[in-house]
């Protein structure tokens, strides 16, 4: 493998154009500081009490996820293309989601094999037919991204179903600001801070027809959910009721929530739960989390929800190869942001070639998320590995293969002072009337040396992510 | 508001008073049993705390004697027990925890923080000697909650349910000390004068920070029918049921509703019986019996809050 593009430094080790002004202010700010800055950070993060919960191994654990000092940069003219890719890929994947659900115009044009998307688990037979505002079905998008070879962006996933991390994005900026107020003052970094308010608006400018004043809410499946923490963050920044399930109720096929003083109409749900556990009635029976009557309520159109259900039809791994042609299809354009190279292992020739090459690629599970149940070749043992080939045998279909990307690395604190980690970065994409987008997102780091896995899951950590104005 | 938002900040207030007054009678109880000449029988003081809480029962069932030891650590640090000072201020936690989003972010880290403390403190046991640093820690962290509250929230409902929460709460511990208090400790008003009344009644007095009020508006001896007068009746003693209900009841009219009529009707009528009310009224009628009938009332408002604000079944 080549050696990874370093976002701070170029090959000869030079310190590139946009990070020349943090480099000048880390060369001239003593050790000690910046130590004690990184303990200040840790105490106020524990106190604030920004954690999240782990399954598997140390389920039912608080931990916290850490936080890099080391910003991820980048520079304006790139973030420009970045938008405009983002802008246009989530406008495909909107469009492909309503002709999904109405004619399906990509199959009989014979674009995407029928099969693939109708008898794919993630397609939502309750959808067809069903109208949403302003045909907008994936009202938050957290794409993620990442820098590979020479610097070129790839997308690796679309994540359009109840993407997180936007807190971390929005705290991570308040903790820079809090720490380092000199930083911010020597150059221009474009803000974020308002992305709660581009959520609010984009909310509200999907409800359903006729609603003057809507009355927006969040759902939560409840306090020991992992993201816990951030569904109530959003609902305060918005300044709207965090709600869960027995908060809500269904009656004529309205939504209500119980107050203090008796039942108020809910116009808008920004839902953080998953479609199966949205209403016993029309999904899962066992779900508690969820408002019985819900999906009846949402096909009469006197609710909306954001996502929509059935939004996991379009960020599936086997139909991510089709996005670049769905962005062809109903936008006429060429793809401004390109996809990494698929094997779809349901294909016998793609899965001859990945079962001759498992030692250097990535396997993911088609459905699979937050970084469970994946195989990275390079790092993996033998037995993993043969584990692995079994499981691909069995069921291929559940599986595709990626060459292992040299992410980009950017230098971050670790034990032993400053080393290159590995870095992805996840702008959050909102759709309503129009598209809106803060400038930077999410830069997610995976601490330990050489890995690519950059999960808070899985040991990853955050920094906070600046888009240079000029 | 949520309904579910007003019960989480009505309990939460409630949890941080009940671990408040817990701690008040704890240790008042503890200088109240160093006077050995007022003790008719081993222990007398620590059994009447216990039936003052209502959970003798469940002491007996495991411990062996009402010891204050034993008591202390029944009421303070026992995780079984649903209404040690421990369980109470960890249902402060909890709930404000599960309302983080409503209140001020100062709010949720001084509860919080208290939890965190409140665990450490679990761990290491009460230093032997009564726990007399413990109760006013657990006194000065309720002070601080209600202080941010005051000084930190919007005065609209989440502000109303949580004062709510605080005078009902407390109108609940005022009328069960006094009534324990005459019961067990001095069963005929008749029985007054002596040593004994200053210390005992001065204790009670002291137990809800009465003791200097007593002295500034009454200028005389301590006698059974004043305290009971201070207790009850006086409007400007932070702590008697007249001051919890006058809270409780505008708090309510405050807060209203297009299903609060009934709740309020029931809230302004015991409200105006203690505005109006006379000791010598009360003490005709029979103070425990008095007592008893307020518990009761007010028991039955709680249950009415309930139905009107948090779990209404109109759907």
């Amino acid at each position: 493998m080549k050696p990874a593009y370093d976002e701070m430094l170029d090959a000869s080790g030079k310190v590139r154009p946009s990070y020349q002004g943090f480099a000048d202010w880390l060369a001239s700010t003593p050790a000690d500081v910046i130590a004690r800055k990184r303990e200040e950070a840790d105490i106020a993060f524990h106190r604030v009490g920004i954690t999240f919960a782990v399954y598997g191994e140390d389920a039912g654990q608080e931990r916290l996820i850490p936080f890099d000092i080391v910003p991820r940069i980048i520079p304006a003219q790139e973030w420009q293309l970045l938008a405009d890719g983002l802008r246009q890929r989530v406008k495909a994947l909107n469009a492909f989601l309503h002709d999904v659900y109405h004619g399906q115009e990509i199959i009989k044009a014979g674009r995407i094999p029928a099969a693939q998307i109708l008898l794919n688990s993630q397609f939502r037979e309750e959808m067809v037919g069903v109208d949403v505002p302003e045909r907008i079905y994936c009202h938050i998008a957290g794409v993620d991204l990442v820098r590979a070879g020479e610097g070129e962006y790839y997308v690796l996933e679309d994540n359009l179903r109840t993407p997180s991390g936007v807190s971390y994005m929005l705290e991570d900026r308040r903790m820079m600001m809090r720490l380092f107020p000199e930083l911010f003052a020597r150059q221009a970094i474009a803000a974020v801070e308002h992305y709660p308010d581009l959520l609010l608006n984009n909310l509200r400018s999907v409800a359903p027809a006729g609603v003057a004043n809507p009355n927006v809410v969040v759902l939560t499946p409840g306090q020991f959910n992992s993201a816990y923490f951030e569904h109530a963050f959003l609902a305060q920044q918005m300044g709207v009721e965090l709600v869960d399930g027995n908060d809500l109720f269904v009656r004529g096929d309205m939504v209500f929530m119980r107050t203090t003083q008796g039942p108020l109409r809910v116009d808008v749900i920004y839902r953080r739960i998953d479609d199966d556990f949205l209403d016993p009635r029309a999904f899962r029976k066992d779900s508690m989390l969820g408002v019985p009557g819900l999906f009846s309520a949402y096909r009469a159109g006197n609710v909306t929800l954001a996502n929509a259900v059935g939004t996991g039809i379009a960020d599936d791994k086997a139909i991510y190869v089709h996005v670049p042609e769905m962005i062809r299809f109903y936008c006429g354009e060429e793809p401004i942001l390109s996809n990494v190279p698929t094997w779809e292992l349901s294909k016998p020739k793609d899965r001859e070639h990945v079962l001759a090459h498992l030692a250097e690629l990535v396997v993911k599970e088609v459905h699979g998320s937050g970084g469970y149940g994946m195989l990275v070749g390079p790092t993996a043992s033998r037995a993993e590995i043969e584990l692995f080939r079994e499981k691909i045998v069995a069921a291929p279909q559940k599986y595709i293969a990626q060459p292992t990307l040299a992410l980009s690395t950017c230098p971050t604190y670790v034990e032993n002072g400053v080393a290159p980690r590995h870095v992805d970065l996840r702008p959050y994409v909102l759709s309503g009337k129009e598209i809106t987008l803060v400038p930077g997102g999410l830069t997610r780091v995976a601490l330990k040396e050489g890995s690519l896995v950059v999960n808070s899951s899985q040991g990853g950590g955050t920094k906070d992510t600046w888009v240079l104005e000029q | 508001m949520l309904s579910s938002t007003a019960d989480h900040l009505y309990w939460m207030a409630r949890s941080m008073e009940r671990a408040e007054n817990t701690a008040r009678m704890l240790d008042v109880t503890y200088r109240m049993s160093l006077l050995k000449h007022a003790a008719a029988e081993p222990h007398h003081e620590w059994r009447a705390m216990l039936s003052i809480s209502g959970l003798h029962e469940d002491f007996e069932a495991r411990y062996p004697e009402p010891s204050a030891e034993n008591v202390v650590q029944f009421m303070a640090l026992d995780e079984k027990n649903p209404g040690s000072i421990y369980n109470s201020l960890f249902g402060a936690r909890e709930n404000a925890r599960a309302v983080r989003g409503s209140v001020t972010s100062e709010m949720w880290e001084a509860l919080n923080h208290t939890w965190l403390e409140m665990r450490r403190i679990h761990g290491e046991g009460i230093a032997e000697g009564g726990g007399s640093p413990f109760f006013e820690w657990v006194k000065e962290r309720s002070h601080l909650s209600r202080g941010i509250a005051h000084g930190t929230l919007l005065r609209d409902d989440t502000f109303r349910f949580l004062r709510l929460g605080t005078f009902f709460e407390r109108a609940d511990n005022t009328a069960r000390i006094l009534d324990v208090k005459y019961h067990i400790l001095l069963p005929s008003l008749s029985d007054i004068g002596g040593a004994a009344d200053y210390y005992q009644w001065g204790a009670l007095l002291r137990s809800v920070s009465a003791f200097e009020s007593y002295r500034k508006v009454y200028r005389d001896l301590i006698t059974p029918k004043r305290v009971a007068e201070l207790l009850i009746l006086r409007p400007d003693m932070p702590r008697s049921l007249t001051t919890c209900m006058n809270e409780v009841n505008r708090l309510l009219q405050e807060i209203n509703g297009p299903r609060a009529g009934e709740l309020l009707r029931r809230c302004g009528l015991l409200h105006g019986e203690l505005r109006f009310g006379s000791i010598d009224d009360i003490v005709a009628r029979g103070l425990h019996e008095y007592l008893s009938e307020f518990l009761e009332r007010i028991y039955d408002l709680g249950d009415l809050i309930n139905t009107t604000y948090f779990w209404s079944t109109d759907e």
